[in-house]
């Protein structure tokens, strides 16, 4: 019986700040040994609790994708605990990582489909996940066209900053960023996510759209997906419960009679209406 | 079979020579499930235990594992308990319950070590109840006061002795190693009428009672039946169908474990998240969801009720919510399907 409470220990190789605001640091971290790598098969959507030995775990969404061997990588806001632990750690030390856990975005459906990405603020870690993975080389053909749509309140928030560079020069993606309110030097969009989208996405006709983001955000593009013709069984959300053994036991993220841990993160608009709101 | 009352704490003591043994035992003016050393510890003639058999399977607070970091790895230790146990007195409703965690802990995707490994190791004693308590109403939850459900051996209480049925093979082997007499006619009838005799006189009618909950999550009666719960959590603590934990690190420097404690989802920061938003901001919401987890979600995913009628949060309210009453009233509510 495989222990589902321990974790992999692996070391911390890099312990980046991510946004200007200094609130979300990138950790990089590498595998211990090919059979650990072997041990951890990861799909984007995913998450992993994070382990600060003597402090706790915490849930984050894996923001490498299974097309990046040899290392994982995760943002974590400073928010609590765990994560302010993170925040500190240096490089070189042992982290612990329980997972992969969860399911996972549906990327089979999305074959021979258009998939529109829509994320705000820091909820674009598993997006990227995603994004990266659809733009492999021997995987792009797979899927139809991809557009990413991502915004931040500013310019500094946004995440993955060099990687956001290259897929602007990328013609097998369409990325459009924007930011809440004017600033200097800013080639982007200004405006927030449900406007923007309403503007710039592709036609809903045999299209996934994605979604993560704060409620806020969620609330209002929802009405505009909608408008726009996407039917609730091509909108998928990723929820955030809070959570803490992640494999359906302990009781706490639950939506209904399903657990956001085991049965999600990943869940279609039209699964989520069939549930109460408890997200 | 039948073994005289008189014979119990000799056939304990034989017993405790091979298996760990838990029997209920006094504590101060209630009794408990404690490992016991001697036959003579074990309290049969009480009420049943103020906390389930649970504990003895999914401890209060339980060590996961210890570790040892160092700059080039960390040593994970765990000590999974696998020790041969047999629970002793057990009430059929408790040893209902265990069967309805099992779903918990060995779920579709995930399966949990030190449950499951005590669970597997365990032989499960059962007494019936020939006189119920009046805050019991097992037989609305299909359960009974001679159930069998999750039991190897039931003991029936014929007054001098108790006859013996056999349920599962375990229990089987188990009374052939203890070399029970043969029951005589006499015997049989004397526990047939025990059966007969042990009335639980509650009843909690719950015909309709799912169809309710799968459609008035959002009616009005929930705004109402909480208001005397004071969200203290005892009736989620002494429950023997809920499961609900925390983990957390207990650690000097990096050297030290991760344990488990029971947690309840009657407290607000259960379920409140990092960025300070909480899904289930009042005790209407922490309420309800005990109710819908038990009579719902449970069934949805389980198929069957997890609650089974022990009377234990009807006894230990502060406040006198009785379980009974809100299914009533949630049955008879009108439902309200919009938000
Ligand atoms: C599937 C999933 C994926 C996720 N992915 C990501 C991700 O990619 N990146 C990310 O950053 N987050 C992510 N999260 C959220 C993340 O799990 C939480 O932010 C994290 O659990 C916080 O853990 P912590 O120990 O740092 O906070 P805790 O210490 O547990 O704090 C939790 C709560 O307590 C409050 N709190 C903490 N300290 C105090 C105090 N002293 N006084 C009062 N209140 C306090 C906090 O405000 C917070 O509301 C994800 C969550 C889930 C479920
Ligand atoms: S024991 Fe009573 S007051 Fe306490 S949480 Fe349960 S119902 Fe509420
Ligand atoms: S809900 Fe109450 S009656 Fe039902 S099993 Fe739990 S403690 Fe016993
Ligand atoms: S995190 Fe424990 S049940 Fe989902």
């Amino acid at each position: 019986m495989k222990n589902p409470y321990l974790p992999l220990p692996m070391k911390l190789v890099k312990n980046f700040t991510e946004t200007e605001d200094k609130l979300i640091h990138t950790f990089t971290l590498q595998y211990l040994s090919e059979e650990d790598e072997k041990s951890f098969p990861y799909m984007p959507g995913q998450f992993a609790e994070l382990c600060v030995f003597g402090k706790g775990e915490a849930p984050f969404g894996i923001a490498s994708s299974p097309s990046e061997p040899g290392f994982l990588k995760f943002s974590v806001a400073k928010v609590g605990v765990v994560s302010t632990a993170l925040h500190l750690m240096e490089e070189g030390t042992m982290i612990g990582v329980r997972g992969p856990l969860g399911n996972y975005y549906p990327v089979e459906e999305f074959k021979g489909k258009n998939v529109v990405i829509i994320g705000g603020g820091f909820a674009f870690t598993t997006l990227r996940s995603l994004a990266t993975y659809m733009l492999e080389p021997e995987r792009r053909g797979d899927y139809g066209n991809i557009t990413v749509i991502y915004g931040a309140r500013n310019p500094g928030l946004l995440l993955y900053k060099e990687e956001l560079a290259a897929w602007e020069q990328n013609p097998n993606i369409n990325l459009i960023t924007t930011i809440d309110s004017a600033v200097d030097g800013w080639n982007g969009r200004v405006g927030f996510i449900p406007a923007v989208t309403e503007e710039v996405a592709p036609s809903s006709e045999n299209t996934y759209a994605i979604v993560c983001g704060p409620p806020v955000m969620i609330k209002f593009t929802m009405p505009v997906l909608e408008k726009l013709g996407f039917p609730a069984e091509r909108i998928i959300m990723s929820l955030e419960n809070r959570m803490k053994c992640g494999i359906g036991m302990c009781g706490r993220c639950n939506v209904g009679g399903k657990y956001v841990c085991k049965d999600g993160p990943v869940f279609t608009r039209a699964q989520l209406n069939e549930l109460p709101a408890e997200y | 079979m039948i073994i005289s009352k008189k014979d119990i704490p000799g056939f304990l003591d034989k017993l405790i020579s091979e298996y760990q043994v838990f029997a209920p035992v006094q504590e101060g003016s209630y009794t408990l499930f404690k490992s016991i050393t001697s036959g003579t510890d074990a309290v049969l003639t009480a009420d049943n235990t103020k906390l389930p058999a649970k504990e003895i399977f999914f401890p209060q607070s339980e060590k996961l594992f210890n570790y040892n970091v160092t700059e080039t790895g960390a040593k994970l230790e765990t000590d999974i308990d696998d020790r041969k146990k047999v629970i002793f007195g057990v009430r059929p409703c408790d040893a209902r319950s265990l069967v309805l965690l099992d779903n918990v802990f060995n779920n579709d995707k995930f399966q949990d070590p030190y449950y499951l490994t005590r669970r597997a190791n365990t032989i499960m004693v059962g007494i019936g109840c020939n006189t119920p308590a009046s805050t019991c109403f097992c037989t609305s939850v299909k359960g009974g006061p001679f159930d069998t459900t999750g039991l190897d051996l039931l003991l029936i209480d014929t007054g001098d002795a108790f006859v013996v049925e056999v349920v599962s093979d375990k229990g089987k082997a188990l009374a052939k190693q203890a070399g029970f007499a043969a029951a005589s006619d006499n015997d049989k009838s004397a526990a047939a009428k025990a059966k007969e005799a042990a009335k639980v006189t509650c009843q909690v009618n719950i015909d309709g009672l799912k169809d309710k909950l799968d459609i008035n999550f959002y009616a009005p009666i929930w705004d109402k039946i909480h208001e005397k719960c004071l969200g203290c959590g005892a009736c989620t603590y002494l429950c023997p169908t809920c499961h609900c934990f925390d983990i957390v690190d207990d650690a000097v420097d990096c050297n030290g474990c991760r344990v488990r404690n029971w947690d309840s989802c009657a407290f607000p920061i259960f379920t409140l998240h990092g960025s300070g938003h909480n899904p289930r901001t009042s005790n209407k919401e922490r309420y309800r969801n005990r109710i819908m987890h038990k009579f719902k979600y449970f069934v949805d995913n389980f198929g069957e009720i997890a609650c089974v009628g022990c009377g234990r949060c009807i006894k230990n309210c502060p406040v006198n919510m009785d379980i009974r009453v809100v299914l009533d009233d949630v049955r008879g509510s009108e439902a309200r399907l919009d938000s």
